[in-house]
């Protein structure tokens, strides 16, 4: 097998990530039949046809997600079907596992690739990577190292759009000391209010900063965000005032990302804070000073108050598209 | 009860500018500081823990000797001790040749009962260091942690309930003493280095220990010892064409953002199902 993508789920429905690798390693290895999306649960694992062949691993002790498990049950996926390079998104959880089992492995990683493709001549897997918050794009290879091994940022590949599904499935037995868990209790998870969707998947972001002055501009931001179908994020500045949770914060000490349109209100767009979403697609600035950095940052810049400006965008959706 | 922060030393954001050209960060010049998330771990250390008078902190870095500022920076915000691990031999050193020295270390000056780490560095921002050294070490390992709760003893094994942060919310996890955590900006505010802690961070010898004291060779440590190699480096031009609305102009504005809107297709109408 040429490549081992780690697959992640939930209530059986395997993740848009996870579909999105498979069409990547697909496009890697030139045959859909020499990959495979690995599922790890407690089983028994029955998700629908993947662009890829499914190779599940089913045993008690996965009931919940445990990264350090995890890592050791795919280390010994890939002992076993010893692919040359092994693929996992960089959310959360794939951040987690990969190190852990290139430990066990003994092998490289590169994380939150943004570009992959093969070199011809070696065989080995570029890996491009944003560095110091995307001013700098790396290009990182493990030349006579293998299995080669990668995190990637959700949605910054291309995909097609339509795939043939691949119904092969193969559960995969492991020696009962893989699903050793080192004492570790997974014990339950809860999803934080006001974060209806992952800020990293989120297509569109209204995201506020001290410029809005008060708390009560994130239910200002709040009502833009749902009629556009966004999440609300926030600056530093922000979430220290204790308007918004931590979850929210995006830049250099909170989270990555990168929607198809970003509006940010009341923020002036330090460098921490481009280093977190200077990516996006469209970035809408709204700020009273022409001078803030966001407003150079910006594809379409609005100079003036938040409270005005804001207020008047949403009577206008709220009419109706809008458009006068 | 003894634990080790493990301290980066990275170039300093606040003296990043960017280059209004390119649009990129320029950081040529710019100073070393410590990783500011490596200091949110020490912090949320103290407040954690907080009722252990037998709280013993070490910090460890791999670093060239100027990285011992950001060990006297760990010692006066409360860490105990510092330890630096510095050779020439370890320059150019992946995650993998990174974690590698940082267990050697651990083992050698160890043990600890936990082992703290920033959730990710703000230079290379992968995050892996952790979860490579705790696997390394044969520790059990939780990421993203901003919240830690002791447990009492029981038949003298201790444990500790971690809450961690997740793209939608996140989880609980119970972890058996020794183990290593990575810890977010949300587990506490930064605390602030006391004028105490500045004395004593000045008087401090700071440890330094190369790759012989850790039986480390030279090949295995540094770029010798790195499975990854970088190819190449490219500065992307990411440069937008700013469409520019003074207060005057704020309906043409907002009809441009409306038309924006339309064209990406994310007009509540565009969607009515979705609603
Ligand atoms: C190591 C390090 C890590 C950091 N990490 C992050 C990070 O992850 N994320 C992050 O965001 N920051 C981070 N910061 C902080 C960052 O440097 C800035 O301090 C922060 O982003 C500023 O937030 P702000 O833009 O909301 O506030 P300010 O800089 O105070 O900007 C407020 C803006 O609102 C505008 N404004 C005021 N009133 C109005 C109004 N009525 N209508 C419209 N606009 C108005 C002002 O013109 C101004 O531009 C970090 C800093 C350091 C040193
Ligand atoms: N050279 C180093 N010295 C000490 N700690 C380090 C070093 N590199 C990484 N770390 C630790 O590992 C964490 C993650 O770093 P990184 O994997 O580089 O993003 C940091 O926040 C530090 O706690």
């Amino acid at each position: 097998m040429r490549i081992l993508v780690l697959g992640e789920y939930s209530q059986g429905t395997p993740a848009a990530s996870t579909i999105e690798l498979a069409l990547v390693a697909a496009r890697l290895a030139g045959d859909p039949l020499d990959c495979a999306v690995l599922l790890i649960g407690a089983g028994p694992l029955a998700p629908p046809p993947l662009p890829v062949p499914l190779v599940t691993v089913e045993h008690s002790s996965c009931a919940r997600f445990e990264a350090g498990l995890h890592a050791r049950v795919l280390a010994a996926a890939v002992r076993e079907l010893d692919p040359a390079i092994v693929l996992a998104a960089a959310t959360s959880a794939g951040r987690a596992v990969l190190p852990a089992a290139a430990a066990s492995l003994r092998c490289g990683l590169t994380a939150d690739c943004t570009g992959l493709s093969m070199d011809p001549l070696t065989g080995d897997l570029l890996q491009v990577r944003p560095a110091f918050g995307g001013s700098v794009m790396a290009t990182i290879a493990s030349p006579g190292s293998r299995p080669q091994l990668a995190t990637v940022r959700p949605r910054s590949l291309p995909v097609p759009a339509s795939w043939r599904p691949v119904t092969a499935c193969r559960r995969l037995a492991l020696p009962e000391s893989t699903f050793d868990t080192l004492g570790v209790t997974a014990l339950d998870a809860f999803s934080s209010p006001g974060l209806d969707h992952a800020l990293e998947s989120a297509d569109v972001i209204v995201a506020g900063g001290r410029g809005l002055r008060r708390s009560a501009g994130f239910g200002m931001l709040g009502e833009l965000a749902r009629l556009l179908n966004g999440s609300v994020a926030a600056s530093r500045s922000a979430v220290e005032a204790g308007w918004i949770g931590h979850e929210h914060q995006v830049g250099l000490s909170g989270r990555v990302v990168s929607p198809r349109l970003y509006v940010a209100v009341g923020i002036s767009g330090a460098v921490q804070h481009l280093a977190g979403m200077r990516t996006s697609g469209t970035v809408v600035a709204i700020n009273r000073d022409p001078r803030a950095p966001i407003m150079q940052a910006a594809d379409l810049a609005l100079v003036g108050d938040a409270w005005v400006l804001v207020p008047n965008l949403i009577e206008r959706l709220r009419r109706g598209g809008g458009l006068t | 009860m003894r634990v080790a922060v493990l301290i980066k030393q990275v170039p300093d954001t606040d003296q990043v500018r960017m280059d209004e050209v390119t649009g990129t960060l320029v950081r040529e010049g710019a100073a070393a500081v410590p990783n500011l998330l490596d200091l949110h771990a020490l912090s949320a250390l103290e407040g954690w823990f907080s009722d252990d008078t037998q709280l013993h902190v070490t910090a460890i870095s791999m670093g060239p000797p100027a990285a011992v500022r950001a060990l006297r920076e760990a010692l006066a915000m409360g860490a105990h001790e510092a330890v630096l691990l510095t050779d020439r031999a370890f320059a150019g050193a992946d995650t993998w040749a990174t974690a590698l020295t940082l267990a050697a270390a651990l083992r050698l000056l160890g043990p600890f009962d936990l082992v703290l780490c920033g959730e990710k560095a703000t230079d290379g921002e992968t995050g892996q260091v952790g979860p490579e050294t705790a696997v390394l070490l044969g520790l059990p390992f939780a990421t993203r942690v901003r919240q830690a709760d002791l447990e009492p003893a029981i038949d003298g094994t201790r444990a500790v309930t971690v809450t961690r942060e997740l793209e939608d919310g996140g989880d609980r996890v119970r972890l058996p003493l020794p183990c290593l955590l990575t810890v977010t900006a949300a587990a506490c505010p930064l605390g602030l280095p006391t004028l105490d802690g500045k004395k004593r961070a000045r008087r401090a010898t700071v440890t330094q220990l190369d790759a012989a004291a850790l039986g480390l060779a030279p090949v295995e440590v540094g770029l010798a010892g790195s499975p990854t190699r970088v190819v190449r480096v490219e500065r992307p031009v990411l440069r937008r064409q700013t469409r520019r609305y003074a207060p005057g102009d704020a309906e043409a504005g907002l009809d441009d953002l409306v038309g924006t809107l339309a064209r990406l297709g994310l007009l509540p109408s565009d969607d009515p199902g979705a609603r």
